[in-house]
């Protein structure tokens, strides 16, 4: 399962704390908290290290259990750190019987990485997502904000040199 | 104030905005200033027109011209040609598949002739930021009549009830009659609340996102209205979080009503308290059904509980909750303004009014689409949808995502609405319509639904948990050539417990997809179990590859360019693939310029 401890070492800032602790503040005695504080722990902290959700937990005066039950129930949320491109290749109706199927594996092969994995060097973090909704430009692609629709695999390679060159 | 003479309005829904539409606004405002224009000739940015596949579309009022896959690099022309001159820059005009003259107005259009808009009245014709055009378009007209004249619930229950309006979020219950449960409801402490589901999980449609990208005060009109209706003062969107552009326009909407007293603390002087959150989703699919959403909403992991009790008696918090979809909400202002009758008077017997699709797959003009209950399946994928595109022949529709099944070609003149889909062994869904043509296999699109399912099964209950992935394996057998025809008898068996003892409509629904296709393309599935075939050429594992040694000249390329060395031969002779070792990955035939291999 990709979704369990992350091996990789916890590395939140004070200032980050700081900040996590003002939005549990905020949040704090509202029916159904858990959720938004720990969408914008994910937020400030990129991922949901076991750290941050204790600090969450103990907040928000709820079970740790509860909280890792949350964490790990929904997709949008991440044990595990993403890359700084955060690559996420839509497999929805739409664009897999365009197909998507083909340009993951596009992806995987020049990245060498699975759904869920992430490049050694922490630039590249590959995805399979459900539909982003934008089916009229199927099949389509998402690198952070960046969004490529129309793909055919031969054109994966050279997108994703563009972001290599950046890094 | 300055007299505006001319309007662009240019569509900033998801679709057009990942083909940066919003740097043509940039660049509009930019050429109007060059131009000392920008003082009478105003830029909006509207909701989606609905004709995705042509994106970054822009409109020109007062002319109604409509620009298609406008660039940046287009813009001062259009605005030196047809802002400054006043001469349309035909070029850009949509155009139609099989007309050589372009049409100027998008409403003559085959892709809007058969349309009506109800639920998409506004989009892409207001702004969706600006509270000022809703309220031009006679927004929130509705609920200051009803404040004012103290409208009696009964008579909102009334009215929606004639009006004979079904849940739009797929299972197409009675609105009004779930309006009168929640009603009629006795909350413990006298709270209620409101929500609205703005949890588009299937995938392939986007009607809810388009809405709410493109009008989002008539939800949040609606939402106000049933709150009056039903005695809540709090209600929530769950929306998914994979959706920003709503977000934030659901956000700007909220802080500009409340701004005009139009939600808060005594609403228009009346005495009426109702206020709105939004609430993000997590990306969880089960959340779309009514239970899970409330668990989630509650801060808990999304899972569905049994019903009865349902939603209306105990819902959120344990109070009673009305939950509408959101599409379902975007019509309420429409009835209460125009009357009952006007809207019962669309559509079929049973479905009254309009339903908007998501078109998608392989069809021309992807996009969205309103059409009348009733309307058949040819007039949407023909007249609207312009067909499969590359004159690939139509095989199946699939309405209702992965609960839903699929419509083969032979039915293509069935009328569309919420009865007539279950008796084909489909379902009305929220919204979403995906076109597949013969290079689609049927088998295979069974089971990515149902890989879907498997993934979204949140493991509440043993049926869908382990039933889902049971029937995968199955498939999954089936595709790669080693099932045997009595792994049919164990599917259909295996759908029929799964329909049966599932907790929630995810797992009931689950085998819908494999179901429907087994009934209208048994023989697919036949050859591939026996003659270890799949006749669309998709299935990898049956798929063999040769070189035409009459047709191959030696070139030596598609051995050059094979990932797993399985090509060999020399230079000028024909080459041969050896089946034990290839992949089936296609790039020799790809590559290959004499079309000398073929795909078995």
């Amino acid at each position: 399962m990709p979704n369990c401890k992350t091996a990789v070492p916890y590395a939140g800032t004070p200032e980050q704390e700081e900040r996590l602790r003002q939005v549990i503040e905020a949040h704090k005695g509202q029916p159904g908290a858990t959720m938004p504080v720990l969408q914008a722990a994910q937020e400030i902290f990129g991922y949901l290290p076991e750290e941050v959700q204790i600090m969450v937990a103990e907040g928000l005066d709820i079970p740790l259990s509860e909280v890792y039950g949350v964490a790990s129930f929904y997709s949008f949320f991440s044990l595990n750190p993403k890359g700084k491109y955060r690559i996420s290749v839509c497999l929805g109706t739409a664009c897999y019987v365009k197909g998507a199927a083909s340009i993951l594996n596009a992806v995987e092969t020049k990245l060498n990485i699975q759904p869920g994995g992430i490049t050694p060097d922490g630039v590249f973090s590959l995805d399979a997502c459900r539909c982003i909704g934008a089916c009229g430009l199927a099949p389509v692609i998402m690198i952070n904000d960046d969004v490529y629709g129309r793909l055919t695999p031969d054109q994966v390679g050279p997108i994703l040199d563009k972001y290599m060159e950046k890094k | 104030m300055n007299h505006i003479r001319s309007h662009i309005m240019v569509c900033t829904g998801t679709g057009c905005s990942s083909s940066e539409s919003p740097k043509l606004i940039t660049a509009f405002e930019a050429a109007l200033k060059d131009a000392g224009m920008d003082q009478e000739v105003r830029v909006v940015k509207t909701g989606c027109f609905g004709l995705c596949a042509m994106g970054p579309i822009v409109m020109v009022f007062p002319e109604g011209a409509c620009y298609t896959h406008v660039k940046q690099d287009d813009v001062p022309e259009i605005v030196s040609e047809h802002i400054v001159k006043g001469r349309i820059v035909t070029r850009l005009l949509h155009k139609e598949e099989d007309e050589k003259e372009a049409v100027t107005s998008l409403s003559e259009t085959n892709f809007y002739k058969h349309q009506m808009r109800i639920a998409l009245r506004h989009c892409g014709v207001i702004n969706p930021e600006n509270i000022d055009e809703y309220l031009g378009v006679d927004g929130y007209t509705a609920l200051e009549r009803i404040l004012t004249e103290k409208t009696p619930p009964q008579e909102i229950i009334d009215a929606l009830k004639k009006s004979g309006l079904r849940g739009r979020g797929g299972a197409g219950f009675s609105t009004g009659t779930k309006w009168q449960f929640t009603y009629d409801a006795v909350s413990p402490d006298g709270v209620k609340f409101v929500a609205c589901n703005a949890d588009e999980g299937d995938p392939g449609a986007f009607m809810d996102r388009s809405v709410l990208e493109g009008d989002p005060f008539s939800v949040i009109e609606a939402m106000t209205i049933a709150g009056y209706t039903v005695g809540a003062s709090q209600g929530y969107i769950y929306i998914r979080a994979e959706y920003p552009i709503a977000v934030k326009r659901l956000e700007i909407a909220i802080g500009q009503a409340k701004e005009y007293g139009l939600l808060g603390k005594d609403i228009l002087g009346s005495g009426f308290d109702f206020d709105l959150e939004l609430r993000l989703g997590a990306g969880a699919f089960v959340c779309g059904e009514e239970t899970a959403l409330m668990t989630s909403i509650e801060g808990h992991r999304g899972e569905p509980r049994p019903r009865p009790p349902f939603p209306a008696v105990k819902g959120l918090f344990a109070r009673p909750t009305l939950l509408n979809n959101v599409e379902t909400y975007a019509n309420i202002t429409w009835i209460l303004n125009e009357g009952w009758e006007k809207f019962a008077a669309i559509g079929t017997e049973k479905s009254k009014g309009t339903k908007v699709f998501a078109l998608g797959g392989k069809i021309t003009n992807t996009g969205l689409v309103e059409v009348p209950m009733g309307t058949t399946l040819r007039t949407i994928i023909y007249d609207i949808g312009g067909g499969c595109p590359n004159g690939k022949k139509f095989k199946a529709a699939q309405t209702g995502g992965p609960s839903g099944g699929c419509i083969p070609a032979s039915l293509i003149d069935t009328p569309i609405d919420y009865d007539s889909l279950t008796a084909i062994g489909s379902m009305m869904g929220s919204g979403g319509l995906i076109v597949m043509d013969e290079d689609n296999c049927m088998v295979d699109i069974a089971k990515f639904f149902l890989e879907f399912c498997v993934d979204e099964s949140c493991g509440k209950c043993t049926p869908c948990r382990i039933g889902t992935k049971r029937l995968y394996d199955l498939l999954c057998k089936i595709t790669d050539g080693t099932a045997t025809m009595e792994d049919l008898d164990t599917i259909e068996e295996l759908c029929s417990h799964l329909k049966s003892s599932s907790l929630c409509a995810l797992g009931q629904s689950a085998p819908n997809p494999v179901l429907s296709t087994l009934r209208y393309f048994r023989d697919e599935y036949i050859a591939h179990i026996v003659e270890k075939r799949c006749p669309a050429g998709v299935c990898r594992n049956l798929l063999r590859y040769e070189i035409d040694p009459d047709k191959c000249k030696g070139c030596t390329l598609c051995a050059r360019n094979c990932p797993a060395g399985a090509i060999t031969g020399t230079v000028r002779n024909p080459h041969v693939i050896d089946t034990t070792k290839c992949i089936k990955c296609g790039v020799c035939q790809t590559n290959c310029r004499f079309n000398a291999i073929v795909k078995h």
